[in-house]
């Protein structure tokens, strides 16, 4: 009888993942069999396999949109798969592609390691590679065409060189808080050295804290809290995206200064939000990070399907934005 | 003289002693880095200050972590509680974002329902997966807290949906009686948890569950009921704690709200001396799990601890802490201390025997 007891239960629970089980099978099968009427189309149209990262922000969401947009204008067949912030899924999906035999293979990784077997199968049938918006660290360059993408470390200087013109006239110190990305990501990474290099050259511009707002809003308010109380004189903000300086806004307002005005603030990204702050005057300057490359995704697809040859770097075409070309700028933005 | 000492050893083994030592010495050492660091100002009719934003930041903690103490009182973990306060927080963002008076108190009152409302029915798919079907806490919330934050990524259509609705922002930067209102609203719920589980005989039952499931069937309790009903609590508590966070920032990021709080909460409870194994639970020291949580992390921000060391910092103060609240590492420090005076009589003894 207790046996039976005990017994029953874990029956249940294998039922219940068994069920789970089956139903993750069949999504991924639903998820790979991105179309079989799929080869190489003799009607001379490029057929171009995407694998993107997934959906997980606004800016990723832009980024999905332009390249399916671009694909339609430029009359490129578009095959396009959502790996799910996964590499399984990834490698699963590039593996498909070269089975349907696409023309040109391209794909956000979602890590940097661990691509070299899938880029080598991909060599080996003769489909080129290109990488976007994300880097793979593959010692054998052979393994991809180019790599499509922003330039952080220029994001950073665009910025700090935008700031070293701005306060040129400055005769005292320049006291700059910096709230950085995700610690150890790329991004902060770069955009952190970039800015750094830029405001070497005037010695008044000086970092007097640093921290990690890990991107988002509330860490960049919970941040920016403590270093309006740690320093009483504040004059220059620096974010490494558009959100975290959102989160720093609040806590501006709330420590009774007025944001713009009091602090300058520079950011990086120029989403939606973060446009609208700047047009209303309370961000001053802003280094787009932008995820519409779409068209030049499938520039670089046809050149390198007829076998041109491209730069093994591309950098996706950005700009900066003032609070003037905000106002400008805001009713076309895409995100 | 003895009593004194009586005395001092009942506080030093009190097992919230500790956690009280770390956190005075956390504050003394921010003020000592830099002394206005306790001093409080009155700004714009409320008071401003770093101990301040410690308690306005620490309420949702509280909060989570209150329900995590009552499922964990019954030998159980909820570790979908970040995942549910992004997908209660979504929800009412959503909803008041197509009001088309983000102002309006009664937009945003339904707001509130709907996120609890959800929050409510995905405790209870919890509590049935956890109660009824007799899943393991920890794979059956696991479910949720991997679920969930696709779900609330789903409410929002993975973008941040930024909001401005007065009303809703009240509830995490409001202020009542000078004080941060998310502090009065985690206390409240305290004080409602607290009420019921230590003037009603509900603590008791919960701690009996939490003991042995089994036994407690036998003697009459409804054990199921009861695992059941701390999963609801603890996802009402992790609802309202996602309006705060979203509230903060008045804006909804299906991505970011309430990440890794599961894990926080559970380092809280911890702190508090209630016990992974259940049958105990001190909902006090829970708090106070909570606010040393909070001090921890302002304090790397007041004292610019770098970010790439600041994890570290934070490990070695909570591996501290657990240490010494530790009984079998406590032991051995108190053992070692009055060896010096007690080995003497343990030698006498055999001495005495013999000539006997």
């Amino acid at each position: 009888m207790k046996r039976m007891r005990t017994y029953l239960p874990s029956r249940k629970v294998i039922a219940v993942l068994a069920a789970a089980l089956l139903a993750t099978g069949t999504a991924a099968c639903g998820n790979s069999d991105t179309g079989d009427n799929a080869g190489k189309g003799d009607d001379g149209k490029i057929t171009l396999g995407f694998s993107q990262v997934g959906a997980e922000s606004g800016w990723r969401t832009a980024n999905t949109t332009s390249i399916k947009e671009a694909a339609s204008a430029a009359g490129i067949e578009l095959k396009f798969d959502d790996a799910q912030q996964k590499q399984e899924n990834q490698i699963k999906a590039i593996r498909n592609f070269i089975q349907q035999k696409v023309d040109v293979i391209a794909f956000s990784p979602v890590v940097e390691s661990g691509w070299d077997t899938v880029l080598k199968e991909a060599k080996d049938a003769k489909i080129p590679v290109i990488l976007t918006d994300r880097a793979v660290d593959s010692a054998d360059k052979s393994l991809y065409k180019t790599f499509l993408g922003s330039d952080f470390v220029k994001e950073g200087r665009l910025a700090g060189e935008w700031l070293v013109e701005q306060k040129k006239a400055a005769s005292g110190p320049v006291n700059i808080v910096e709230l950085q990305g995700t610690t150890g990501s790329a991004p902060a990474n770069d955009r952190k050295k970039g800015f750094a290099e830029a405001i070497a050259a005037n010695p008044n511009l000086k970092i007097i804290a640093s921290q990690s707002g890990d991107f988002t809003r509330a860490g960049g308010k919970q941040v920016m809290e403590q270093f309006l109380k740690a320093n009483p004189k504040i004059d220059v903000l620096f974010a490494h995206n558009d959100d975290m300086g959102l989160g720093a806004l609040e806590a501006i307002t709330a420590a009774g200064k007025v944001p713009g005005k009091d602090i300058t603030i520079i950011t990086v990204d120029a989403v939606k939000d973060g446009m609208q702050a700047l047009a209303d005057g309370k961000f001053n300057f802003i280094a787009e990070c932008s995820p519409l490359l779409g068209p030049q995704l499938m520039e670089l697809a046809k050149k390198v399907h007829n076998g041109e040859e491209v730069p093994a770097r591309i950098e996706t075409e950005e700009t900066t934005f003032t609070q003037e070309q905000a106002k400008e700028a805001l009713p076309n933005r895409k995100y | 003289m003895s009593n004194r000492t009586a005395g001092y050893r009942a506080l030093t083994t009190h097992r919230l002693f500790w956690p009280i030592v770390v956190l005075v010495v956390l504050l003394a050492a921010n003020t000592v880095y830099r002394p206005g660091f306790l001093s409080v100002q009155m700004r714009d009719g409320h008071l401003y200050g770093s101990l301040i934003d410690i308690l306005r930041l620490s309420a949702p903690l509280i909060l989570v972590a209150l329900g995590m103490t009552l499922v964990i009182a019954t030998g159980g973990i909820d570790l979908s509680v970040g995942s549910l306060c992004a997908i209660s927080g979504a929800i009412a963002c959503l909803h008041i974002s197509e009001q088309p008076d983000q102002n309006s108190v009664g937009g945003v009152l339904t707001a509130l329902a709907l996120g609890l409302g959800v929050a409510l029915v995905l405790g209870a798919w919890n509590g049935v997966l956890v109660a009824v079907i007799g899943i393991q806490p920890i794979i059956a919330t696991l479910i949720l807290m991997v679920a969930g934050r696709g779900l609330a990524q789903l409410i929002t259509e993975g973008q941040i949906l930024t909001i401005n609705s007065d009303p809703y922002k009240a509830i995490g930067v409001g202020h009542l009686l000078t004080l941060p209102l998310a502090i009065f609203i985690a206390l409240a719920a305290a004080l409602v948890v607290a009420a019921f589980t230590r003037r009603t005989a509900l603590g008791l039952i919960i701690e009996s569950v939490g003991g042995n499931a089994q036994a407690s069937r036998l003697a009459g309790i409804r054990s199921a009921r009861i695992t059941f009903l701390v999963y609801v609590i603890s996802a009402a508590c992790a609802a309202v704690a996602g309006f705060m966070m979203t509230a903060n920032v008045s804006s909804a990021d299906g991505n970011a709200a309430g990440l890794w709080v599961e894990l926080d909460a559970i380092l809280a409870v911890v702190i508090g001396g209630t016990s992974l194994a259940g049958g105990r639970f001190s909902l006090g020291g829970t708090i106070l799990g909570a606010l040393l949580i909070q001090t921890l992390t302002t304090t790397v921000y007041a004292m610019n601890i770098s970010p790439q060391t600041s994890l570290l910092f934070k490990a070695v103060v909570v591996i501290a802490v657990c240490l010494i609240q530790a009984p079998g590492f406590r032991a051995r420090f108190a053992r070692r201390r009055p060896s010096a005076a007690a080995p003497a009589p343990v030698t006498e003894q055999p001495k005495e025997q013999v000539p006997a």
